[in-house]
């Protein structure tokens, strides 16, 4: 056993020994140890180097606070950065690096940084790089130059680039009671809400729950804390309205009681169990919340506290406690209140010899003077710490004495040697959520802390979250809290009884301690004390703005550490008390959530798809799918050795020769029904619909409010009031919720229902020369010659047995009909198609070729249709009604939708007979080196099998004025230049002759 | 933020779509008032308190509803079918959410 770890005691296995590598070395440690323990008891004192100087830096907490020792987590190819190592389980095979160092932790090339100390003070990026270029090395221009190299020296972890494998799962749960935190108070708030038949959920962002009970080496109940709380969490885990959630984070508090937390589900685990995610994200609706949240123990600012080996007290005794690690073997402390000498009593029980405790307050209470004794130590009362000596590890320290009323040292520094030196600032509540939950903290100048603010939502606080510092109180305010969150009555049973060391919650009100030497009130971020002063110096007076050009707080942690001794600092400089200076406001999250947790079921294999009724059909038949939003169509149908290319060719071609067939199920269905349905269609599409017969189909256009284009698709009017609409696949559902929205709030008096029956049809268009005659050769019902089914003309018939619903409608140019059977019939009628086509040489083709013969027709689509153009810009301008006001009608004719040198729709050939790209730019004057002065975009590009060219269509400005002129195209992105062609974007058969037949 | 649907109950604020502004009012069809139109189009009060919305069901009934809503504490202050002819929920009476 490693020479800092304890015999007994603490809540690890040391029976269970686990391997893990941390920079490459390997590592063991026991079940129940962080990376930090672990790390500890195996003697590593240098965790990490420091954001901006690079100064080494060790463990200062043991929680979820730790601002330095943040390292990287490696699974596989995927790296996560910046966890704390307070906050890692260990398990057999983690791999764990630390950050910001180069080439090594021990030997870093940054750390001479710590030589340019005074370049770097506060404001030196802004100073440096912003403002007016005077001189070579000022400005934005040499900030580029810069950027790379200190954004190498200056960071904290690197992010990886590997895809993330992981699961995320989602979970939304309600509740009367949520208990944030599982310290005393937290375990007895659920115990009481629980015992009131209240369904509870107890959060805790540690493994175990039982949060300070588990180190503090009190008694409860004549058993020591920690088996106290393991009971009660067994007690509470048998209940079945009481929902445990360790490992997890309650990270933010919004409207409505609804709590947002993270649950670390297999984190920890070597291997996940089949089905589990990595992380799990809770949305919790809670009836009420009792924050039982606790508190940080705080720094002391003081040359040198950043040591390796310079640690806050309580940490040290969670330390021995909770894992069994002496963190050091000669110990001092150095306080400001009295919860630090309970500290020194632990360590020395644990078997550490503690040299000094020394206390800025002169006045020192009989009962810590009997801790004192206790320790075994040496009290320095009225003194501070002036100085830390060492390297990678303390070596020793230097005192002073030091009047507290004044702030000021005198007498001879006197050096002590020790390596481990604890120190306590007081303590502030965790009031975080509170804090984001709505109303802003009150300061307590007996605590020296803030308070947490009324509530503004329904939650209750309890125990130390209160500034109730005591366990006796904790379990008090936790019962009280439950009861009353739960709607009980208060109950005068007896609570259980807490054995604790005494002590005065209230601390001297001093926070640094002025010599010679970097006293870092932002760990993290390598912010000094006189970082704060030089800032207040400069004329940056208001806090927010202190923050932000000092990046004080504004790192991970999130100024965790740094807050109030920060305030504290500020407020001194500008001559104001504390709470005249105001704290700012917590926001979400309390701690790092990942991105994927919030995606969660959003993404990879639970994302929603939706399949067309004949997707397992095309799937047999060798199609390559495409996604296109949540649908999956057909992309083509290739043959073997086939590039993508030459299969929608030869599908376009084929199609144009003979016949084609192509799924369309996935274009929006909306039936319009009622009374004023044909009035409802006249105001919502530009042009009319009222006047369509029955049977017949009609193309329409609709416009947005202020004039601009919004969808196209044809419309069937199956009987007087009865109506199909079919919608882009991509706009299905706005154009659905738009008719919904002038229905219900525009024109509640129209007697109409929209219904969307996207799922309920099968669709299949068919064309080419020889669709009619395949069509005649499986339809039964009805004839499809063209007086029976004339262009935009509906029938009813059957194919294989099965009703359908034929449109004589193009898409592609050829005369061609689109089928509409019921979804569940969908693949019967497809087969029979394909069947009935053999003879007639038929090809399935998928969206490629359906592009192709729409980008050789001219046809638009959304890649056209984008939110920008009008009608008119898209040659729609025959459609725009005069006989009857429509949705965009008065805004349609505004100035700059008229204006000549709108982007028109053309079309586009390459002259150098290359492929065009979506996207690619037209301009007049071909600059490869510095293109400039675009004339528009291609919207959307093939090769066309009709002309043999590569062509495309674009947007272009003046549009019709520059058909048949030369231009170029440039996309320097795709290194993509060269001449074209721009010409009518109806390419081929532009009277239409081919689909009229 | 829970929304009280007078047909479906409180619901989750994911369920629903905000759909602008509820004080617009859209100049008559044939009306050829550009300023009219353009303050229908545009103009959007945006007060830092009680404000008149319509939000739709999108995930539940698909009904739109007025919803008065205070954008500094979010509290959803009544609800209605935005049809009319309907009862309205008043969400102060089941508690603030
Ligand atoms: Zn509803």
């Amino acid at each position: 056993m490693s020479p800092r770890r304890t015999e007994t005691g603490g809540r690890i296995d040391r029976l269970r020994t686990i391997r893990f590598t941390f920079d490459g070395a390997a590592y063991t440690g026991h079940a129940g140890d962080t990376l930090a323990s672990a790390l500890l008891a195996s003697g590593v004192t240098l965790f990490g180097r420091s954001f901006k100087y690079h100064r080494p830096r060790g463990l200062l907490s043991a929680g979820v606070e730790e601002p330095n020792a943040l390292v990287t987590v490696l699974r596989g190819e995927v790296r996560e950065p910046n966890i704390p190592a307070t906050m890692v389980e260990i398990y057999d095979g983690l791999v764990a690096v630390s950050q910001n160092r180069t080439p090594s932790l021990a030997w870093d090339i940054g750390a001479i940084n710590q030589l340019g100390g005074k370049i770097l003070s506060a404001g030196f990026y802004y100073k440096t790089f912003m403002g007016p270029v005077i001189g070579p090395l000022k400005g934005t221009r040499f900030w580029m130059f810069c950027e790379h190299f200190i954004r190498r020296a200056a960071g904290l972890g690197k992010a990886g680039t590997a895809p993330d494998p992981a699961r995320y799962g989602r979970m939304n749960a309600f509740c009367d009671v949520l208990v944030v935190g599982s310290g005393p108070a937290g375990l007895m708030a659920a115990k009481a809400a629980a015992d009131q038949g209240a369904r509870v959920i107890l959060a805790d962002l540690e493994a175990n729950l039982g949060g300070s009970a588990n180190w503090s080496g009190e008694t409860i109940d004549g058993m020591p804390a920690a088996d106290w709380a393991q009971r009660m969490a067994a007690q509470l885990a048998g209940n079945d309205n009481v929902r445990l959630l360790p490992r997890t984070t309650v990270w933010g508090y919004y409207d409505g009681n609804t709590l947002a937390a993270l649950e670390r589900v297999t984190d920890h685990k070597e291997v996940a169990a089949t089905g589990e995610p990595r992380q799990r994200y809770w949305a919790i609706r809670a009836g009420t919340v009792v924050l039982a949240t606790g508190s940080f123990e705080r720094p002391l600012v003081f040359p040198g506290n950043d040591r390796p080996g310079v640690m806050l007290a309580h940490a040290a005794e969670r330390y021995a406690n909770e894992y069994g690690v002496l963190p050091g073997q000669r110990i001092a402390l150095f306080t400001n209140n009295d919860s630090a000498y309970r500290s020194a009593v632990a360590l020395k029980k644990a078997g550490a010899a503690v040299v000094a405790i020394i206390d800025v307050r002169g006045d020192i209470s009989n009962e810590m003077r009997r801790l004192t004794s206790d320790a075994g130590a040496e009290l320095l009362a009225g003194h501070a710490v002036v100085a830390t000596e060492g390297g990678k590890a303390l070596t020793g320290l230097k005192v002073q004495r030091f009047d507290a009323m004044s702030g000021s040292l005198s007498g001879d520094e006197r050096s002590i040697h020790a390596d481990n030196l604890l120190m306590s600032g007081g303590w502030s509540p965790t009031i975080h959520l509170a804090s984001q939950a709505g109303a802003k903290a009150e300061w307590d100048p007996a605590r020296q802390a803030f308070l947490p603010p009324k509530p503004t939502q329904r939650w209750i606080g309890a125990g130390a979250f209160t500034g109730s510092f005591s366990t006796a109180e904790a379990i008090a305010e936790g019962r009280a809290a439950g009861l009353q969150a739960a709607g009980g009555a208060v109950s005068s049973g007896p609570l259980p009884v807490v054995e604790a060391a005494p002590g005065d919650p209230n601390p001297a009100p001093v926070f640094e301690i002025k010599a010679k030497g970097k006293s870092f009130v932002d760990f993290q971020h390598d912010v000094t004390a006189e970082d704060v002063r030089l800032a207040h110096r400069e004329g940056f007076v208001s806090v927010e703005h202190l923050k932000r050009y000092t990046t004080l707080g504004m790192a991970t942690d999130q100024g965790k550490n740094s807050n109030v001794p920060g305030l504290a600092i500020m407020a001194e400089a500008l001559g104001k008390p504390i709470p005249e200076v105001g704290t700012t406001r917590f926001r979400p999250p309390y701690t790092a959530v990942s991105i994927g947790s919030l995606a969660a079921e959003r993404f990879g294999d639970l994302k929603p798809e939706r399949l067309t009724p004949m997707h397992d059909w095309h799937i047999a038949n060798g199609a390559r799918m495409y996604s296109a939003g949540l649908w999956y169509r057909p992309m083509i149908y290739g043959l073997p050795g086939e590039t993508v290319e030459q299969a929608y060719v030869r599908e376009a071609r084929a199609t144009r020769e003979s016949a084609g067939i192509v799924d369309v199920s996935t274009l929006g269905k909306i039936a319009v029904q009622g009374p004023d349905a044909a009035e409802f269609l006249d105001r919502v599409y530009t042009n009319m619909f009222s006047t369509l017969a029955v049977g017949k189909a009609r193309y329409g256009l609709m416009l947005r409010e202020d004039g601009l284009a919004f969808d196209d698709g044809t419309t069937w009017r199956l009987g007087e009031q009865d109506f199909l609409m079919t919608t882009t696949t991509a706009n299905a559902g706005k154009v659905m919720q738009h008719l919904e929205y002038f229905l219900d709030v525009i024109w509640p008096e129209l007697k109409v229902t929209v219904t969307s029956v996207t799922d309920e049809w099968a669709g299949a268009a068919i064309g080419g020369p020889k669709a009619r005659a395949i069509l005649a050769s499986c339809v039964t019902g009805t004839a499809v010659d063209n007086a029976t089914l004339p262009f935009m003309g509906i029938v009813h018939g059957r194919i294989a047995g099965v009703p359908v619903m034929i449109c004589r409608l193009s898409f592609s140019g050829e005369m061609a009909f689109e089928v509409y059977s019921g979804a569940g019939y969908g693949t019967r009628v497809w087969e029979a198609l394909i069947e009935a086509g053999k003879p007639f040489g038929l090809v399935t083709y998928g969206l490629e070729a359906l592009g192709t013969m729409r980008i050789e027709k001219g046809h638009v689509t959304g890649a056209e249709i984008d939110g920008r153009t009008t009608a008119r810009d898209l040659h729609l301008d025959w459609m725009l009604s005069k006989k009857k006001p429509f949705i965009g009608s008065a805004m349609m004719d505004r100035e700059g939708l008229i204006a000549s040198d709108r982007l028109q729709l053309v079309g586009v050939v390459a002259l150098d007979n290359r492929p065009l790209n979506g996207g690619g730019h037209i301009v007049e004057e071909l600059d490869e080196a510095n293109p400039h002065d675009s004339l528009g975009h291609i919207t959307a590009c093939c090769y066309s099998p009709a002309l043999g060219k590569y062509i495309a269509l674009a947007l272009v400005k003046g549009g019709k004025a520059r058909h048949g002129t030369r231009a170029f195209v440039s996309d320097p992105l795709r290194n993509r230049f060269g001449p074209v062609e721009i010409v009518s974007n109806h390419f081929y058969d532009p009277d239409g002759s081919r689909m009229h037949g | 933020m829970l929304i009280t649907c007078p047909y479906c109950g409180p619901r989750d604020v994911i369920e629903f779509t905000y759909q602008g502004d509820g004080n617009r009012e859209r100049p008559q069809p044939a009306s050829q008032d550009l300023d009219a139109w353009n303050a229908y189009v545009y103009d959007r009060l945006n007060p830092a308190g009680d404000h008149n919305e319509i939000w739709q069901h999108s995930g539940g009934c698909r009904a739109h509803l007025r919803v008065v809503r205070n954008t500094i504490t979010h509290e959803i202050l009544s609800t209605a079918f935005a049809r009319g002819g309907h009862k309205s929920a008043d969400n102060r009476a089941e508690g603030r959410s």
